[in-house]
């Protein structure tokens, strides 16, 4: 207990006393601390880019749903097997029926069939929307995007194909600029549907390549009724709130799907269960590690600067190599000497560290209006763990040999 | 009662190929309330035995024991120990931290013996008091004159309360004047009942203590009380200040 008591106090006083130092040096520690000042800037910042670019994807891709779970014929990011996949059996209206009667456990599942764009009309009006989705009702609790004016469609609406339909803001504003589209009737493909609800603002998903806004959803009843597309593959959306209990679903979808589908043991699935998990490991595969040498590349500077400051610190302790005998002769133990270099190297790099997160803040500010991020609290102690380090790296060489210095030739130098 | 007991002390430097003997077989002892002046020519060894008898080097031959305890194995940091608990120095050069005010100087040893820092100023203020500098506590020693910077000097190797004070050449960068003053200083301290080893190649300064070891080629030459001591009288130093 003592002992602890004698090292923090020691640590105290190495720590005033390298204050001292700086104090009386302060231009040369200004200008040493360049260095990590500007090696803190170039890795905060870079940081703080990539937390940014990576929310911006997920943000953008978000629209797919965290917890949610697509069976498809399709492997997303297949890549080069799509041949394979297109000669697999379609997943039919008839498999979703089935799936959803025999899966124990979920929170909504929902039948997705889609369609790319067509020319919407209202009157002398016209759009063009993105997709145009066919589903049932349960498909609002996967998507999670509410109609911000009227309702979304019932299990109702469905199940007698009534004509109606939801749209995305976008085509509201394009149809109707000056009128409630409630109750309007729109027409899609030559037929005549009426807009029950309106969703709320959306944005865009996938970087901007697909506007979420300007779709349009209908009961899947309406959608075979006058798009057809009985023979075309769809989705099935399975969604499940509790993260931990993804993954049991997704085996008995397996189990289920394969039974329905009559894939014999042994041979692989002749469908995927896609999430948006996918999407992120690819992001983290590319955009990651491009990431990564963008990091190093920047704390190659941050290396250069603990050089710096390395290199200063040996002068230092040539130069005060009298102060040290003074020191060490009247009783200065070698890790009290010690402790006022290795000190004043940390204080002077976490100095820089501040300055260097008073200079980056400002800029991630400015990022901040390209991406979606502030620079994150982690960030900034990283920063300053990171100097911290950097200073017991740079200091530790010269304050080991001001340690050492024999205070008889260290009196006697000139 | 002893303080310091040197028993067959030998240094020897090796320069390249070659071994230098700065010391060979000295031997000695000083007591408690003593005031010894160690004398010789340069390259007689007074520099080396000084530096042994201050625990700033360790000997390669013999037995140095200090109050009892054998110092001539102990490591760097034990020495440093001794040095700032029973040793205050006094240089020739002073050596003073040149960008610290005069109460920081005095503080320093204390700051390595751990006392907290609102005893630690007291004491050093009260040191500061005792050599005659109380109204200079905060000048740096680019304000002070030599004779007060070596005051100063004094004052921070008696704030520890050390068992000796070992004082190199202390007037050797002084004029005869202020150096008087500084052996007065020193006469004070020897009075008071302190232990002083003056190390000096000026035999008018030697004199002033009651005790002469004469060193000659790292060997005591001899090794005799002082007969007719110079005991430094302000009066007389004013006089002569007044003819001048």
């Amino acid at each position: 207990m003592k002992k602890i008591g004698r090292i923090l106090l020691d640590t105290k006083e190495g720590i005033l006393i390298s204050l001292r130092a700086i104090k009386v040096n302060k231009m040369r520690a200004i200008l040493t601390t360049l260095g990590i000042v500007i090696g803190i800037v170039a890795v905060t910042t870079m940081t703080t880019a990539i937390i940014g670019l990576k929310q911006a994807f997920i943000q953008s891709i978000s629209s797919i749903g965290q917890n949610v779970l697509y069976v498809d014929k399709y492997e997303w990011l297949g890549g080069k097997n799509w041949r394979m996949y297109r000669n697999r059996k379609n997943i039919t209206f008839d498999q979703y029926l089935k799936l959803k009667k025999s899966l124990s456990y979920y929170d909504a599942i929902a039948p997705i069939q889609r369609t790319f764009g067509r020319t919407i009309k209202y009157k002398n009006r016209s759009a063009t929307s993105s997709f145009i989705y066919g589903t049932t009702e349960e498909y609002l609790k996967i998507s999670e995007v509410l109609p911000d004016t009227g309702r979304f469609f019932s299990e109702m609406d469905v199940g007698a194909a009534h004509n109606v339909c939801v749209i995305g803001k976008d085509i509201a504003k394009a149809l109707f600029p000056n009128e409630d589209p409630i109750n309007k009737e729109i027409k899609v493909m030559g037929h005549r549907l009426r807009v029950i609800g309106v969703l709320e603002k959306q944005g865009s998903g996938f970087f901007g390549t697909i506007s979420l806004d300007s779709q349009i959803i209908m009961p899947i009843t309406v959608f075979y009724k006058i798009i057809g597309g009985r023979r075309r593959s769809m989705q099935i959306a399975v969604k499940v709130n509790d993260e931990t209990k993804i993954d049991d679903v997704r085996l008995e979808i397996e189990a289920i799907m394969r039974t329905i589908r009559k894939v014999p043991p042994g041979k692989p699935d002749d469908f995927a269960i896609n999430r948006q998990q996918v999407f992120e490991d690819m992001y983290d595969k590319t955009v990651g590690i491009i990431a990564i040498a963008g990091i190093v590349i920047t704390a190659l500077s941050l290396f250069v600067g603990a050089i710096g400051i390395m290199n200063i610190m040996f002068v230092s302790v040539t130069e005060r190599t009298r102060e040290i005998g003074i020191r060490k002769a009247i009783g200065a133990k070698t890790h009290a000497i010690l402790l006022q270099f290795l000190s004043e190297a940390t204080i002077i790099c976490l100095i820089g560290g501040l300055i260097g997160l008073a200079i980056s803040f400002p800029l991630s500010l400015l990022i901040n209006q390209f991406l979606p991020t502030a620079m994150p609290f982690e960030v900034v102690l990283l920063a300053l763990f990171i100097s911290f380090v950097v200073g017991i790296i740079s200091g530790i060489l010269p304050a080991k040999k001001a340690a050492k210095l024999n205070p008889v030739e260290a009196l006697r130098y000139e | 009662m002893n303080i310091i007991t040197l028993e067959h002390i030998a240094k020897i430097y090796e320069v390249g190929a070659e071994k230098v003997h700065a010391l060979r077989d000295v031997s000695l002892k000083i007591d408690k309330g003593e005031y010894v002046a160690i004398m010789g020519p340069s390259g007689s060894g007074k520099s080396t035995l000084m530096n042994i008898l201050g625990c700033l080097d360790t000997p390669t031959k013999g037995l140095y024991s200090f109050k009892g305890v054998n110092v001539s194995e102990m490591d760097d940091n034990e020495l440093a120990e001794i040095r700032n608990r029973e040793i205050g120095f006094v240089f020739q050069t002073f050596n003073l931290l040149p960008r610290s005010d005069a109460l920081h100087n005095v503080e320093l040893p204390l700051i390595y013996a751990g006392v907290p820092s609102d005893v630690r100023k007291k004491r050093a203020e009260e040191a500061l008091l005792q050599v005659g500098l109380g109204d200079r506590v905060h000048h740096k020693p680019n304000e002070l004159s030599g004779g007060q910077r070596q005051r100063v000097a004094i004052a921070r190797a008696l704030v520890t309360e050390p068992s000796i004070i070992l004082a190199d050449e202390p007037t050797g960068n002084l004029d005869t004047k202020t150096g008087e003053e500084i052996m007065l200083l020193f006469n004070e301290i020897y009075e008071q009942g302190n232990t002083i080893i003056l190390v000096t190649h000026e035999e008018y300064i030697a004199e002033h203590a009651e005790r002469i070891i004469r060193l000659r080629d790292g060997q005591i030459e001899s090794d005799e009380p002082v007969q007719n001591r110079y005991i430094p009288d302000l009066s007389a130093i004013r006089e002569k200040e007044e003819s001048e």
